[in-house]
């Protein structure tokens, strides 16, 4: 028996495998983080990143294989071991609690006391200290809901390092922030890196890998398909180990030509939850056969404004028209059965129903179609093989329909409701977010979708926080900022830098005057 | 398949556990009391299964059971609780009674379809109403349906004291007629197998595939699963809650009526019992599966018949009711622990 030094190792991770019913999600993984590096996996969804991190964490057990933590074999049965062993992790999705405040959520589970009392003072003077030491500027009173999800993840953060983490983990940290929260992030992490912190980052973003990692881990199906310093690669380069093909990391596409309108909105005017006007005032409209692209910080009425075109908000005044018919009291289902697609924003919520089979998740807002329903009992055969279909077309894997919605990674999850609302032959497309927590391969694929689309003569309208995105797939772009359009542009008519401007609340003729 | 598989093992798993568990300890606190529990199982077996009687009572018992418990197991497929299964029961009795007293020149098969449909309409109607109060007033339904329970007691109470009441002072409705009965399979002394069993049976089925096949089935999952990716999809939750209380409140309004055509051939105050209570308890020991609820139902009814013989062995029949409470615990506690579980995870997580 060799016995290895890995002393200078974090985090060595040896002949990890890990099999669910049917599934190989990690096969004879190896894993080497050296101290105090920023560290990347990347691979395509479902590859098995978050399964291989949830393994380190404790929050489940590999089959086989065997982690060393600082050179020292540890058994990591549960995440209390993982905090023993001063581990950390950022979940894709937070674990905050809403309504309790960000010392509250810090201190969860290691509540400070006094005697019998609670001591919140002491901790809000820690967390204070950690804020300073590493950049991470919150309020260490501000009720978690009514932050933006950037601060949010800081709290996470914080709370990692709270409970001592030396070796952090961040599942797609990026997946929700924008580009500016993105840079902030990055420099916390260049500041942790540089306080001795060793930080595994997944991301499907290639640049960020290139921009603040020293070394990058690639899987594929389950496999470690490759280990290279940052510095001796490229996103190209990466982008093939992770699909095992060529991938076009940019979009080609033909000039829009546009028909009628098919969607108008008029002064539309929706709050958001706690009673604020959210959208205000505002009015676009898209034609069929062209995509229009909607370029914002999040959290400046986005949200607000497709869940109002698409029924699931009401709306305060205005007008929402849609092939002609004003639409703006319809149900949603009326709306659907018009010809209105969308693919929604937080797939968890709105998109996915985690326990039904994938070939049910399939059918929603479609499963009282003649196709799949005869009126009174679902056709289950053909909603299976109408399954079948979608999961080989949309390369979802694994490719099994009746495997739950929650067993499905999180990029796959997103190709099944991408799917479902493509499949659905719509008119009208409100598709928010659509690559959010894809791989390069997937981006790729819808984007190349929706342009087809368009050119089917289908209106798209286009929410992203993603500026690349916006600019590669609209025809026309439209800024918003505190629910107003600050202005409209064509992608070869305009910079990032001007939109950005946009994007900060100015308005385009101002921007344009001032030049 | 295989997940649904493993999931459905792991649930047959827990309620047999559960169930075997409970009987250990109560066969410990028997031991305590200085009893045999052997024999006081023995003599529950055999009070059970032990005769033709115990049998036909058995499975006479169970009938009603498995009806109230698909009733609360449907709600709960909604995220509903109805805990008010007992009203609907008392206004299904009542109201297949009324039409029971009315249908009297008609032939069999024209009155015993007119009494279930009254039954099981009046259940419905019941249920109904707190499920229009959830889904339009935002009212939570265990505290409307308990409401309702007591409402519906009172109105049994008044009419079976007056308008509808049978001569001779006692509190119980006129006799319905003959046609509208349930025909026995067979007796054996003063204890009849009474055709009702097979509406038990059919009802199994027939939710088995209103769940499993149907589109009512997939909208009423996907609201309790998950209100808003239902809302996305088209679905109307108020639609929904209202449609799955009625529902609910049909087989508890079934389960009442199933008393009157096959049990007393009348209303009488005590009809219902606690039945609708039972359900919640026989719905969660059959996780809300159509074929656990039956098995379940069964259970409690085996235990409860077998319970006469074991007092005549010297245990308290009190003991049966410890045994399903701790079955109770037992099922819920799975989840409880399960809750903590998760909870300890995120709580390391943080
Ligand atoms: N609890 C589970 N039961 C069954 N299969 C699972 C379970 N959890 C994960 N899987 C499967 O394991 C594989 C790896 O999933 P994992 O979440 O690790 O992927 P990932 O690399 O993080 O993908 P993504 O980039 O989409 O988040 C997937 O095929 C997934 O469907
Ligand atoms: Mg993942």
């Amino acid at each position: 028996m060799e016995k290895a030094d890995y002393s200078q190792y974090a985090v060595v991770m040896k002949g990890i495998t890990k099999r669910f019913p049917g599934v190989l999600a990690n096969d004879h993984v190896d894993l080497f983080v050296k101290k105090g590096e920023i560290h990347a996996i990347v691979g395509e969804n479902g590859a098995g990143k978050t399964t291989l991190m949830s393994q380190l964490y404790g929050l489940i057990r590999p089959d086989e294989g065997k982690i060393y933590i600082n050179g020292f074999e540890k058994q990591i049965r549960n995440p209390n071991d993982a905090i023993e062993a001063k581990i950390g992790m950022v979940h894709q999705h937070f674990m905050l609690v809403d309504r309790l405040s960000v010392v509250e959520n810090i201190v969860l589970g290691k509540e400070p006391v006094r005697g019998p009392f609670f001591d919140l003072n002491r901790s809000r003077k820690e967390i204070r200290e950690l804020s300073k030491k590493f950049g991470l500027l919150v309020d260490p009173d501000a009720i978690i809901e009514d932050l933006p999800v950037g601060m949010q993840q800081r709290v996470e953060i914080i709370k990692v390092l709270y409970r001592g983490a030396e070796i952090l983990i961040l599942d797609e940290p990026t997946a929700v922030l924008t580009p500016q929260e993105t840079n902030e992030l990055f420099e916390i992490l260049k500041n942790l890196q540089k306080q001795g912190r060793t930080i595994i980052l997944i991301t499907h973003k290639l640049n960020e890998v290139m921009a603040i990692t020293e070394s990058v881990t690639v899987m594929r199906l389950g496999k470690v398909t490759g280990v290279v310093r940052t510095s001796q690669t490229n996103p190209n380069q990466l982008a093939n180990m992770m699909v095992g093909r060529e991938v076009l990391l940019t979009v080609e596409k033909d000039k829009a030509h546009p028909g009628e309108e098919i969607l108008q909105v008029k002064n539309l005017v929706v709050k958001e939850n706690r009673g604020i006007e959210a959208v205000r005032g505002l009015s676009l409209s898209v034609r069929k056969g062209e995509i229009v692209g909607i370029a914002g910080v999040a959290g400046n009425g986005q949200t607000e404004l497709t869940e109002a075109i698409t029924g699931l908000r009401k709306v305060e005044s205005g007008k929402i028209i849609f092939k002609g018919e004003d639409i703006t009291n319809y149900s949603p289902k009326k709306r659907r059965e018009m010809g209105m697609g969308h693919i929604p924003e937080d797939r968890l919520k709105h998109g996915l129903i985690k326990l039904f089979p994938v070939y049910y998740n399939f059918i929603l807002g479609e499963h009282d179609d003649s196709k799949f329903s005869d009126g009174v009992f679902l056709k289950i055969e053909e909603i299976k093989k109408f399954s079948e279909e979608l999961v080989k077309r949309f390369d979802v894997r694994p490719p099994k329909i009746d495997l739950l919605g929650m067993n499905l990674s999180g990029g796959n999850q997103q190709k099944v409701i991408v799917a479902r609302e493509i499949a659905f032959n719509p008119v009208l497309m409100i598709v928010s977010q659509p690559t959010r927590g894809l791989d390069v391969g997937a981006i790729e694929f819808i984007h190349k979708t929706l342009i087809s689309m368009r050119d089917k003569g289908i209106g798209i309208l286009l929410v992203s926080m993603e500026l690349e995105e916006i600019f590669s797939l609209s025809d026309r772009i439209l800024t918003i900022y505190e629910g107003q359009i600050m202005g409209e542009t064509t992608p070869d008519k305009t910079t990032p830098e001007e939109v950005g401007l946009m994007m900060a609340g100015h308005k385009l003729e101002d921007i344009r005057q001032e030049a | 398949m295989n997940v649904k598989k493993y999931l459905l093992n792991e649930k047959v798993i827990i309620s047999l556990l559960s169930v075997l568990i409970s009987l250990v300890i109560a066969a410990i606190v028997m031991i305590v009391i200085g009893k045999n529990p052997l024999v006081a199982y023995a003599a529950l077996f055999y009070g059970a299964f032990g005769t033709k009687e115990a049998i036909i009572d058995n499975l006479m018992k169970a009938s009603p059971l498995i009806l109230t418990g698909l009733a609360v197991g449907f709600g709960f497929r909604a995220g509903l609780f109805n805990i008010g299964a007992n009203g609907q029961v008392i206004i299904g009795a009542l109201l297949s009674a009324y039409v029971g007293t009315l249908v009297g020149s008609y032939p069999f098969f024209l009155s015993i379809p007119l009494v279930m449909i009254a039954g099981m309409l009046g259940g419905a109607a019941w249920a109904a109403i707190a499920g229009w109060l959830k889904a339009y007033r935002g009212a939570h339904e265990v505290i409307t349906t308990i409401m309702l329970n007591y409402v519906a007691t009172f109105i049994a109470n008044y009419v079976v004291n007056g308008p509808f009441q049978a001569p001779g002072g006692v509190p119980k409705s006129p006799s319905i007629a003959y046609s509208a009965q349930f025909p026995n399979i067979m007796s054996v002394g003063a204890t009849s197998l009474s055709t009702i069993i097979f509406v038990s049976l059919a009802a199994i089925v027939v939710i088995y595939v209103i769940i499993q096949r149907t589109t009512i089935g997939y909208e009423v999952k996907a609201v309790g699963f998950n209100p808003y990716a239902a809302e996305y999809g088209g679905i109307s939750i108020g639609k929904n809650v209202v449609l799955a209380m009625a529902i609910s409140g049909a087989l508890a309004g079934l389960a009442g009526t199933t008393q009157v055509v096959g049990v007393y051939g009348r209303y009488f105050g005590a009809l219902g019992g606690s039945m609708g209570f039972d359900g919640i308890t026989i719905a969660l020991i059959g996780q809300n599966d159509p074929i656990g609820i039956a098995l379940a139902a069964f259970l409690i009814s085996s235990i409860r018949t077998g319970s006469n013989q074991m007092q005549i062995a010297g245990v308290p029949k009190d003991l049966v009711v410890i045994i399903q409470g701790i079955i109770i615990f037992l099922v819920a506690a799975n989840r409880i622990i399960k809750t903590i579980r998760i909870r300890r995870r995120k709580e390391a997580e943080a």
